[in-house]
């Protein structure tokens, strides 16, 4: 029997506000543990959650980049639970009506094109962290807890997609793509190493066709897109062996373990858990104004997909689209404004993706860049496809450039980077290095090829290199054809 | 004494007393009647005398932060008071002191008023009797053998002895209607959203509401002033338009129309107390209103309705109490061992029990049935309310189907302590405001107190109507149990 897996992605987004979801504390990674805590994020008796309204324009943007639809009202419930590094013993979320729902989200695998779901993206509180001390950090081994509330109320957006993906692979790439679209609305700063991001798996298998879903397990604790995929991929073939050999899925939270390859159970679910939702109290509905929304959906930022698409359109080839549509957006300013001064958007585009990238990761700048903008790469590239400068030479210029050393055609003269690209000035050099080598002519009209690279070194030795070679080539050939 | 805090206003303004000698007699009072009244949980002596020392240089540099400037108030100890222990009556916060004042607190302490002291409660305000302390209960200033009504029995016992002129309560379901009406004081609960919750210890949150207790109606719609408007740390806090509580008082009530509810009266309902509001209603209507037999068939069934919401609310704001941050800690060999024996030890019996009455009407199945039910009847109880103020300006109960009973009577029977509350469950469900004035005392010398209901945001009327019913009656505040004057 063929097995076809059935995944569905939770996404936990922390959102980089400046305040937290309910209380006036910073919103910010580090520091000394317990210092961005107030009455209301530690659950003290009385305080009280006051909403966000940063908080909600986030995720109703998350939500327009998804294609949802927008809650008119929308309300807020308890979930309750009790866990020491949740204050209130119940987080502050939502139940039966989300901010956003039914949305969807494209993304391409193997060059195919996808449109993956989403059910629904609320809002909800973040908890503390807990940190376990003795015997390795494990909870049930630890000698002590100690709780840290920095985190506590840090706005959280829960992104639920359908269970329409098919394979690792596109979990990945759901996930990836995801995470593209949240880091261009610059709500969050998606740091995956930081907990800003956080993926959890929904995965079953069914026999190919089968219309029914199978039982489900839930899989949490990876950190990266890298882990994602491969916990997919070990629970869907943990699962198919399971069912091959006769048994039968146990529906469960699992945890991927990174260094073994494998997931673990952490916790058999009877049914489902009963958070006894209901409706917060001490908070008033959310009410969605048309308005608010439609001012929202006008201020959205381009979207990755749009912007590969709009790249392909410009005739860039698949990959170096893909490529430059993950470079940071002042590097795609660059390009957007170079094919603007008439570049031909390929050659911009490889040189951001090529030389421009690699110069910056030699030279570590993480800053603004100095000297490059879009005017004068294209000048650059125009340089080089006139043959005023060798490619080599052209190299040197960008470095010039970004460096601050001013526009390319300057630095060129000032460093005699350019080529002779003068054919009269050519013609009196070809002449004298024919003249000196009398027998080379003879040798290429009996077809010897080899004498021509000759004779274009000889050339080149006498014009200093800096002829262009291309053209050095052409007129050779035409005077010893002639 | 003076007779009031408007009344202390005007010695203090005057110079015939200070607030030092205004806070000295309080404290006389309190020294002189707690060890038989037990009224409250902290006497803060060193605080008050400081600000009340304030107050007096205060007004001698010509300073006047207003109505409640140098005068003595007792806060209902689940106000959380910087500084100051805050127990909200459990044993589960023993010792804890709170780091911030709650927002009606903070109102106080600008309005220059001298904070006396914590006053005793049922645990987590939940009860009728002030029976359910965790640290013992308090007794009515009328008679030693009987409750002061509850919650909020520590604040109504303090101000009807006269140790301080102004008391704060909460009311989740009658909490400080019923007990200033066992008291014989005034006690009122604004419009839910009116005065701010932050710092208030939750019982139930879309229930809970602060309100005074004062020795009159002026008094009362005084400090309401004060209390109430818009704050920002409450999501639930009104943000529109407040009425003027006091600018009706002298109005008289010719033209009103009055509405009996048909409901608060018969079965369950004191003869003394039937006298008693019987015989206000008529002074009512001699004095001009006219009276109108309303009736509000879901106030027969908002007790049950009250009865699920309530410890649905209280279950989850109560879950934070967990030995984890601050409070009581009972170790246990895991952390969730810890916390359930924390819990088992440091929450009393009453307030187990709806912690369990709402964990069970809040679960998986049981929701629609429990909660989902009683919300219904909620709307129901507001539509019933929305059509009887069609007809008439304000609604009249009795406020409590009995006077105090004695101590020890009800302790035993969940059921019948709930069933003193009838009268002012409804009031709540529905937001409304609603307040209590003395009218008499019963054969056995007992105060009775008479409800007064107004739509949302009525409270000027309100009062109106509650001035003329303090006017009909007369009454006298002078406890009989307690030696109140020196």
């Amino acid at each position: 029997m063929t097995w076809e897996p059935v995944i569905g992605i939770e996404v936990h987004v922390e959102l980089m506000t400046a305040s937290k979801m309910f209380c006036g504390c910073e919103v910010a990674h580090g520091g000394q543990p317990n210092t961005r805590v107030c009455p209301t994020c530690l659950g003290l008796p009385g305080a009280l959650p006051v909403t966000n309204r940063a908080a909600i324009e986030s995720i109703m943007s998350i939500g327009l980049a998804l294609g949802c639809q927008i809650s008119p009202r929308s309300v807020f419930h308890r979930k309750n639970y009790f866990y020491a590094d949740l204050p209130k013993n119940y987080q502050i979320s939502q139940f039966d009506v989300p901010v956003c729902h039914d949305g969807y989200l494209d993304i391409e695998v193997d060059g195919a094109a996808r449109r993956v779901g989403i059910e629904r993206a609320h809002m909800e509180e973040d908890t503390g962290k807990s940190i376990h001390i003795g015997l390795g950090g494990r909870i049930h081994a630890a000698e002590r807890t100690l709780l840290d509330f920095n985190r506590s109320g840090v706005p959280l957006v829960e992104v639920v997609s359908r269970p329409d993906l098919r394979s690792a692979v596109e979990a990945r790439a759901y996930a990836q793509e995801l995470r593209s679209v949240i880091a261009e609305l610059g709500v969050s700063d998606v740091r995956l190493e930081e907990g800003s991001i956080r993926f959890d798996a929904n995965v079953s298998v069914r026999p190919e066709g089968s219309e029914q879903l199978g039982t489900k397990v839930e899989v949490k604790n990876m950190n990266s897109f890298r882990s994602l995929e491969r916990a997919v991929g070990h629970e869907v073939e943990r699962q198919t062996a399971l069912l091959e050999s006769g048994g039968s899925v146990v529906q469960e939270t699992r945890h991927w373990d990174e260094e073994s390859g494998v997931t673990h159970s952490m916790r058999v679910k009877e049914g489902s858990s009963d958070y006894r939702y209901f409706t917060e109290p001490d908070l008033v509905p959310l009410v969605m104004s048309p308005e608010w929304v439609a001012g929202l959906g006008a201020r959205l930022p381009e979207m990755p997909a749009e912007r590969r698409a709009r790249y392909l359109s410009q005739g860039l080839a698949p990959s170096t689209a893909g490529v430059l549509s993950g470079l940071d957006p002042g590097l795609r300013a660059v390009y957007d404004d170079a094919v603007l001064s008439g570049a031909s958007p390929q050659a911009a585009a490889n040189w951001l993706t090529g030389e421009v990238v690699a110069w910056l990761r030699r030279s570590e700048a993480d800053g603004p860049l100095t000297g490059l903008d879009g005017p004068n790469l294209a000048e650059l590239i125009e340089m080089v496809d006139d043959g005023a400068v060798s490619s080599s030479a052209a190299k040197e210029l960008l470095a010039g450039i970004m460096s601050g050393e001013g526009g390319p055609r300057e630095i060129a003269e000032r460093r005699d980077l350019l080529q002779v690209s003068d054919v009269g000035q050519l013609d009196g050099v070809i002449d004298s290095v024919l003249a000196e080598n009398p027998d080379a002519v003879g040798e290429f009209r009996s077809g010897e090829e080899k004498v021509v690279g000759f004779l274009v070194g000889q050339i080149m030795k006498a014009t200093g290199g800096k002829a262009d070679p291309r053209l050095v080539n052409q007129l050779l050939r035409e005077k010893m054809t002639g | 004494m003076a007779a009031g805090l408007a009344d202390a206003g005007r010695l203090l303004r005057s110079g015939e007393i200070t607030a030092t000698a205004l806070l000295e007699e309080a404290l006389g009072t309190a020294s002189r009647t707690e060890a038989q009244l037990h009224a409250f949980l902290t006497i803060d002596s060193e605080g008050a005398r400081e600000a009340a020392a304030q107050a007096d240089a205060d007004f001698a540099d010509g300073v006047d932060f207003g109505p409640l400037h140098g005068i003595p108030v007792a806060l209902k100890d689940n106000l959380c008071t910087r500084g100051l222990e805050t127990t909200a009556g459990s044993q589960i916060l023993a010792g804890y002191v709170p780091p911030y004042d709650a927002t009606v607190v903070e109102r106080l302490r600008h309005g220059g008023a001298v904070i006396v002291g914590k006053t005793n409660l049922d645990e987590f305000a939940m009860g009728s009797s002030t029976e359910n302390s965790a640290y013992g209960p308090t007794y009515n200033p009328w008679d030693l053998s009987r409750v002061p009504g509850g919650s909020s029995g520590g604040s109504a016992a303090v101000v009807a002895a006269g140790s301080a002129l102004l008391g704060l309560g909460s009311d989740t379901g009658g909490s400080i209607r019923q007990p200033a009406s066992l008291c014989g004081v005034v006690g009122m609960k604004p419009t839910y959203g009116t005065v701010s919750r932050y710092g208030l210890i939750a019982f139930a949150s879309s229930l809970d509401q602060i309100g005074p207790f004062t020795r009159t109606v002026e008094d009362s719609a005084i400090a309401l002033s004060t209390i109430w408007g818009h704050d920002p740390l409450d999501s639930t806090s009104y943000a529109g338009k407040y009425p003027d509580p006091v600018a009706g008082l002298e109005r008289g009530v010719d033209g009103l129309k009055v509405g009996i509810v048909t409901e608060l009266s018969g079965e369950g309902f004191e003869p003394g107390v039937e006298a008693a509001t019987g015989d206000m209603l008529g002074r009512l209507e001699k004095a001009g209103v006219q009276l109108v037999e309303v009736s509000l068939p879901t106030f027969e069934i908002a007790l049950s309705a009250y009865y699920l919401i309530a410890p649905a609310e209280a279950s989850s704001n109560l879950a934070r109490f967990d030995g984890i941050r601050y409070g009581l800690r009972v170790e246990g060999p895991t952390t969730e061992e810890l916390m359930a024996r924390t819990r088992a030890e440091g929450f009393g019996p009453e307030v187990t029990r709806r912690i369990l009455l709402g964990t069970y009407s809040l679960s998986a199945g049981y929701y629609d049935a429990f909660y989902g039910q009683a919300q219904r009847v909620r709307a129901a109880i507001q539509e019933d309310f929305a059509r009887a103020y069609d007809l008439v300006d304000v609604l009249v109960s009795p406020t409590s189907p009995t006077v105090a009973f004695e101590a020890g009577a009800r302790t035993s029977d969940p059921l019948a302590m709930y069933l003193s509350d009838i009268c002012n469950i409804p009031a709540n469900m529905a937001g409304h405001p609603a307040m209590t004035v003395p009218i008499g005392l019963d054969d056995s010398g007992l105060p009775i107190g008479f409800q007064v209901m107004a739509p949302p945001l009525g409270e000027q009327i309100m009062y109106q109507v509650a001035a003329e019913v303090e006017r009909q009656a007369a009454f006298v505040i002078a406890p009989t149990a307690v030696q109140v004057a020196r």
